[in-house]
C-alpha cells in the first residue's frame, strides 16, 4: 500500500523542527509500524539524507523505548499497544500519517521524534526502590506473600516506563507512572515499611521535574500499553496526604 | 512553603474547597425551590426566609467560608491551569488524545470560567440587592426580595443565560465530584465506583432542581 508520512524532523533540542513529508509505496501490511520506518530510513540513507532518528530496542513490547504520537495518539490507533506491537494492517492504502514525538515540558527533544525521559529515570532513583543490605538472595518463601498480593503488586510493576501516560495526559502529568512505581513497592513487606518516606520523595521529584499535576481524566490507562490501572492515583494521593498529615 | 508549591497539595484544597460548594449548592436549592410555592405564599415566606439567614450569625460565617472557598477554589484553578500549560511543552499538530477521555473533563477551566462569569451577575443581582441595595419592603417588613428574583426571570434571555450557566455548572460538578475523591485519596475499586455513580445522581439533581426554577417562574407569570 501507499502511504503519506508527515514527520517531525528536528536537529536538536536547540533548533526549530518542522513536519517533512515522505511517500512511501508498496508497503507490506505485515510490517510493523517500526519496520516501515526502518524502510523509510533505509531510503533517506541511500539518497544520503539523515535517517528519522527514533527510540527502540526489544521490539517486542517489553522494554518501553518506541513512544511515539502516530496521528494524534501515544502508540498509535490501537489501545493498551506499543508502538513496535503496531502493525501496517491497522492503516489503509493512501493513509496520511503524522508522527510526532512525545511531547512534554520534562521530554526534551532529542532529534527527530527522540525524546529524553530521564524525568521518569529521577523519579524512580528518588525513591523507587527497596534499601536492603546487599549480599545472597534471600530464601524466597521466607517472607509468605499471598497470591493475590503478589498478583496486585506485579500488575502495577508491569509499567514499561514508555511515557505514554504522560505524552497521552492535557496536563502532561506523570501520576499513573508514579503512583505504579508507589504501589508497586508499597504491596510488598519489603517495600512497605518505607512507604512515607518514598511517597513524599517521590512526589517532590515529579514536581520538580515540571510534570503536570494529575486532574482525573483517565485517558492515561486507556493509552498505557501495560493497562496501568488509574485507581494507583488515588493511593498516591492518599499515602502522600497520610505522610504530611502525620508529618512521617 | 511546600504546600504553596506542590501541586498534590494545590488539588486538595481545590476538592476540599469543591467539595463545599457542592455540599453548599443543596443547602441553596432547597431553600429557593420555596420560590416555586404559590405566588402569594411564596412571596411573604421567601422573604422570611432569605432575612432569616441574613441575621443568623451561625450562617454569616458559613458566609464567610463560602466566599474564601470561591475564591481559593479560582485561585488554585489559574495557579493549577497555568502549571499545566508550563508542563505540556509544545503540544501537538495533530492531536486525537480526546478519545480516551471525556470532554467536560478535559474543559474544567472552561466550565469553571462560565460559572464564574455567572458568579459576578448572580451576585451582582441579587446577593448585593439584597445586602446593600435600596430593597422595597413586604407586608410584613421584610425586604422583598421574591419580587426582585420573579421580575428578573420574566426576562426570556435572563432565564436562557441562567439555564447555560446551569448546564455549565452541571459538567463542573459531573466530573469534579468524581475527581475531587480521587483527588482526596479514595482508591478503593468499589466504594470509587459507588462514589462515581452518587456523583452523578448528584449532579443531575442539581441541574434539573436549578434550571426549573428560572424556567417554572417564566411560564407561570
Ligand atoms: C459553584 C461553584 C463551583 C463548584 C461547586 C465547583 C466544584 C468543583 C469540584 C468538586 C472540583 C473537583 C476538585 C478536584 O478535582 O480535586 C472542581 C475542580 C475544578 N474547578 Fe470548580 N467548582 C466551582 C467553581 C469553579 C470556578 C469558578 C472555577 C474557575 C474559575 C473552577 C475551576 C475548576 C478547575 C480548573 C478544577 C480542576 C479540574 C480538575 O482537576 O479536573 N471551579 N470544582
Ligand atoms: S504507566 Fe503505562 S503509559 Fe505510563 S510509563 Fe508506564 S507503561 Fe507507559
Ligand atoms: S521497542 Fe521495546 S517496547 Fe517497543
Amino acid at each position: 500500500m501507499k502511504l503519506h508520512l508527515k514527520i517531525w524532523r528536528q536537529k536538536d533540542s536547540q533548533s526549530k523542527g518542522e513536519f517533512k513529508a515522505y511517500t512511501l509505496e508498496d508497503v507490506d501490511q505485515e510490517l510493523s509500524f517500526l519496520e516501515m520506518l526502518d524502510t523509510l530510513n533505509l531510503k533517506l540513507v541511500k539518497k544520503g539524507d539523515y535517517p528519522v532518528e527514533f527510540d527502540h530496542d526489544c521490539r517486542e513490547g517489553i522494554c518501553g523505548q518506541c513512544g511515539m504520537m502516530i496521528n494524534g495518539i501515544a502508540h498509535g490507533p490501537i489501545k493498551n499497544l506499543t508502538t513496535c506491537q503496531l502493525h501496517m494492517r491497522s492503516f489503509k492504502d493512501g493513509d496520511t500519517i503524522y508522527i510526532e514525538p512525545f511531547r512534554a515540558a520534562a521530554f526534551p527533544i532529542v532529534r527527530d521524534l527522540k525524546v529524553n525521559r530521564s524525568s521518569l529515570d529521577h523519579i524512580i532513583t528518588s525513591g523507587g526502590y527497596v534499601s536492603v543490605d546487599t549480599g545472597q538472595a534471600p530464601e524466597a518463601n521466607s517472607i509468605p506473600i499471598a497470591h493475590e498480593v503478589a498478583e496486585a503488586a506485579f500488575d502495577a510493576a508491569a509499567c514499561i516506563g514508555c511515557g505514554a501516560c504522560v505524552a497521552s495526559c492535557k496536563n502532561a502529568s506523570a501520576a499513573l507512572f508514579t503512583s505504579a512505581k508507589i504501589t508497586q513497592l508499597e504491596l510488598l513487606p519489603q517495600g512497605q515499611t518505607e512507604t512515607s518516606k518514598r511517597v513524599v520523595a517521590i512526589v517532590n521529584q515529579m514536581e520538580e521535574e515540571g510534570f503536570g499535576h494529575c486532574t482525573n481524566t483517565e485517558a492515561c490507562q486507556v493509552e498505557c500499553p501495560e493497562d496501568i490501572s488509574v485507581l494507583n492515583i488515588p493511593r498516591m494521593n492518599y499515602e502522600y496526604n497520610k505522610a504530611k498529615i502525620l508529618n512521617k | 512553603m511546600w504546600y504553596l508549591k506542590n501541586a498534590l497539595t494545590r488539588k486538595n484544597l481545590m476538592a476540599l474547597t469543591g467539595l463545599f460548594l457542592s455540599f453548599f449548592l443543596i443547602i441553596h436549592l432547597v431553600g429557593n425551590l420555596q420560590l416555586l410555592l404559590p405566588e402569594a405564599e411564596a412571596q411573604l415566606q421567601y422573604n422570611w426566609y432569605s432575612r432569616l439567614l441574613a441575621d443568623n450569625i451561625f450562617i454569616k460565617i458559613i458566609a464567610m467560608v463560602l466566599y474564601l472557598c470561591i475564591l481559593l477554589h479560582t485561585i488554585d484553578a489559574i495557579y493549577l491551569t497555568i502549571k499545566s500549560k508550563k508542563a505540556q511543552g509544545a503540544g501537538y499538530a495533530k492531536d486525537k488524545r480526546g478519545r480516551a477521555s471525556k470532554w467536560y473533563a478535559r474543559n474544567m477551566m472552561f466550565l469553571g470560567s462560565i460559572v464564574f462569569l455567572f458568579l459576578v451577575i448572580h451576585f451582582k443581582d441579587f446577593w448585593y440587592q439584597f445586602k446593600f441595595g435600596e430593597m422595597p419592603l413586604d407586608a410584613n417588613g421584610n425586604k422583598d426580595l421574591y419580587t426582585l428574583v420573579v421580575e428578573a426571570f420574566d426576562q426570556l434571555w435572563y432565564v436562557i443565560l441562567y439555564v447555560i450557566a446551569i448546564i455549565a455548572l452541571g459538567y463542573h460538578l459531573l466530573h469534579g465530584v468524581f475527581s475531587a475523591h480521587r483527588t482526596l485519596g479514595l482508591y478503593h475499586p468499589l466504594y470509587s465506583k459507588i462514589v462515581k455513580y452518587l456523583g452523578i445522581i448528584y449532579t443531575v439533581i442539581m441541574t434539573i432542581g436549578y434550571i426549573i426554577i428560572p424556567i417554572f417562574i417564566y411560564l407561570n407569570r
